[in-house]
């Protein structure tokens, strides 16, 4: 396959390309990661201090700006001492990416530091919890109501004004509301995760059941299909396979809600783990922790993928060349 | 075809004049009465349908033809009950209706089969919603689809068919509930001209077959001919019964019968109908503006 069919408007790429650019998405941003971490000529702005020599504020492990290096070595050299000796180093923001990958294994294995506190995979139980719930309650609402917003205009003129309005309201706002009403523990955190998903979640609904291509109706009632059955027999099912897809993006938004949902109050989960280890200043904790949640967001979202085409046989698979 | 001598179209042989007299004899299954259809657009009213008035009779195969834009589908729409008339009335059978009922069935131009059954679930719906069990809408639905041939795709979703197969379905699924009168809204016009010729030999072959009226949508004065008893022509602007012509071409109808004289008569009559002579004024303004635009010296001669 020459370059040129790659650029094609709207054509699918066979299986082999597919899957290498697929592959390619992930790997270029690691590559660049490991340019910029392991060539010592690229950026790496510090320095990392091996033997302090004669400068006596240099102590071994100690990452000083890369001026300072050659100003402390330049001194040194004039008054005769000892020079320093130093790596090239990156800043302690930018761990390598085997500092993470290790970091990866280590943040589920080192015991927390004190008793009340809990373990890595206890923190990211009380998130997916926290997500899982304020999701489900929003859909169980939301979901009912955006499909009779979109069936009857009776609905959608009584629900989607206020709605309208209140979406613009950022969740996080309500915060200390939540927590005053709610108490501190997981109750404001999953509050927070309702409103941001519910209100965008009945719009969205509605806008995909008033999608749904009105021939269908039609042809049901002259099928003899009346009010509920329409309801139940036409429009659910119909809408099922964009609903579906639109509950994959939502839960997507809901995920963006986590880290907010979980500093109010008393901070838990994912986000007191990560706020915790850039106190220490284990970056590489903390970023192994937020390709955690990409990565359990991502495999959500796969499974679903998946499963999506088990519970909708009749949709059009993609064309395979 | 307009320097042949044909007879006129109201020409009928006394085996087609006979017959016609047998079908006006049946039982109405379909009246519409003075029936008026007006809509409120932004560029203010529109007159669909004026004062239109017609009967068919039991197991008659009526067409409606006419211009684009007439009202054929405002007429239809009208008699599945999915548009309300703004006056007149329509009975089924001496009764008049309202709404949409499993009575009249309908098959659109659209593909509107539920892609989310099989095909023989998809004949079931209307089965399921008129009070019939599981377990006899299933024998039934798979009658109606053993009677459109398609047996083989009884579990194949409708993405899975070509359009004439889903074309086909719609038409069983339509029959199932046993409805008056079956009302076709250019069923056949999104299909190739060769599908188009198999589903209109299919279709008479069914209704030959079962007590079935059919009111049947086109713009094509062929397909129109060849299908209908009487061919209902409409005029737009607004949609008036221009004439109700009684085809003469003999029943049982054959494609060989595309060249008789009768057809061709027929055909004749609907042409200068439905695409009168236009006024000098008309013609003057709707035509291209087309210059030469080969260069002079290019090595391919004209051929004209
Ligand atoms: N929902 C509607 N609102 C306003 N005008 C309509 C509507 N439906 C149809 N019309 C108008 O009624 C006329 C008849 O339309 P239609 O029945 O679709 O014609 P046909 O099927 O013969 O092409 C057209 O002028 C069309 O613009
Ligand atoms: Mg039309």
């Amino acid at each position: 396959m020459s370059m040129s069919s790659w650029f094609a408007v709207r054509k699918e790429l066979g299986p082999r390309p597919r899957f290498v650019i697929g592959v390619m998405s992930f790997v270029l941003p690691l590559l660049i990661w490991s340019l910029v971490s392991y060539v010592p000529w690229l950026w790496h702005p510090k320095v990392e201090i091996r033997e302090p020599g004669g400068v006596g504020y240099f102590k071994p492990g100690m990452l000083v700006d890369r001026e300072v290096f050659d100003k402390e070595a330049l001194t040194a050299e004039q008054q005769g001492k000892t020079l320093p000796l130093g790596d090239p180093a990156n800043p302690i923001y930018l761990p390598a990416p085997h500092e993470v990958a290790i970091a990866f294994y280590t943040a589920f294995t080192t015991e927390p530091k004190r008793r009340s506190e809990k373990w890595l995979h206890e923190s990211l139980w009380d998130s997916i919890q926290v997500i899982f719930w304020g999701f489900v309650i929003s859909s169980m609402i939301g979901v009912p109501l955006g499909i009779l917003a979109g069936t009857y205009h009776f609905m959608s003129r009584l629900f989607e004004p206020f709605i309208e309005f209140f979406r613009y309201l950022p969740a996080p706002a309500f915060g200390a509301l939540a927590v005053a009403v709610l108490g501190i523990h997981h109750a404001p955190k999953i509050a927070i995760i309702f409103i941001g998903t519910f209100f965008q979640q009945v719009l969205v609904v509605a806008n995909t059941t008033r999608k749904l291509d009105p021939a269908l109706l039609e042809a049901a009632q002259t099928l003899g299909a009346k009010r509920l059955s329409l309801l139940f027999r036409v429009v659910i099912p119909g809408i099922s396979t964009d609903l579906y897809r639109d509950m994959r993006i939502l839960l997507g938004w809901a995920w963006t809600y986590l880290i907010v949902a979980e500093l109010i109050g008393s901070s838990s989960g994912i986000t007191w783990f990560i706020t915790q280890q850039a106190r220490y200043k284990n970056f590489d904790n903390v970023f192994a922790a937020i390709m955690m949640i990409g990565i359990i967001g991502l495999t959500i979202d796969l499974l679903l993928a998946w499963l999506g085409k088990r519970i909708f046989p009749w949709q059009r698979q993609p064309a395979r060349n | 075809m307009h320097h042949l001598e044909l007879p006129s179209y109201l020409e009928q042989s006394p085996e087609v004049r006979d017959r016609f007299t047998r079908l006006k004899q049946r039982p109405v299954v379909l009246e519409v009465k003075g029936l008026n259809k007006e809509f409120e657009s932004h560029q203010g009213q529109v007159t669909a349908l004026k004062d239109i008035n017609f009967q068919t009779h039991r197991r008659e195969f009526v067409c409606v033809i006419g211009p684009s834009g007439c009202g054929k589908s405002t007429l239809i729409r009208i008699l599945a009950g999915l548009e309300t008339p703004t006056s007149g009335q329509m009975l089924i059978a001496g009764e008049e209706v309202h709404g949409p009922g499993p009575d009249r069935g309908m098959v659109f131009q659209s593909y509107t089969l539920f892609p989310w059954l099989t095909v023989k679930k998809n004949v079931m719906f209307g089965l399921e919603r008129t009070g019939h069990g599981t377990f006899t809408a299933e024998q039934e639905a798979m009658q109606w689809i053993d009677l459109v041939g398609l047996n083989k795709f009884a579990d194949s979703y409708p993405h899975q068919l070509s359009g004439g197969m889903k074309q086909r379905v719609a038409i069983a699924r339509a029959l199932a509930n046993q409805p008056r009168i079956l009302l076709m809204d250019e069923p056949f016009g999104a299909l190739d001209a060769q599908t188009r010729a198999k589903m209109q030999s299919y279709l008479l072959e069914i209704w030959q077959n079962i007590d079935i009226t059919i009111l049947f949508i086109t713009h094509d004065l062929d397909e129109a001919i060849y299908l209908a008893d009487r061919i209902l022509v409409l005029r737009a602007h607004p949609g008036e019964v221009e004439e109700l012509i009684e085809v003469p071409v003999p029943q049982p109808r054959s494609p060989e019968q595309f060249l008789s004289a009768e057809f061709l008569a027929t055909k004749k009559r609907l042409e200068a109908l439905i695409h009168p002579p236009q006024s000098e004024e008309q013609s003057s303004a709707d035509h291209l503006n087309m210059v030469r635009m080969v260069s002079l010296d290019d090595e391919v001669e004209s051929v004209f």
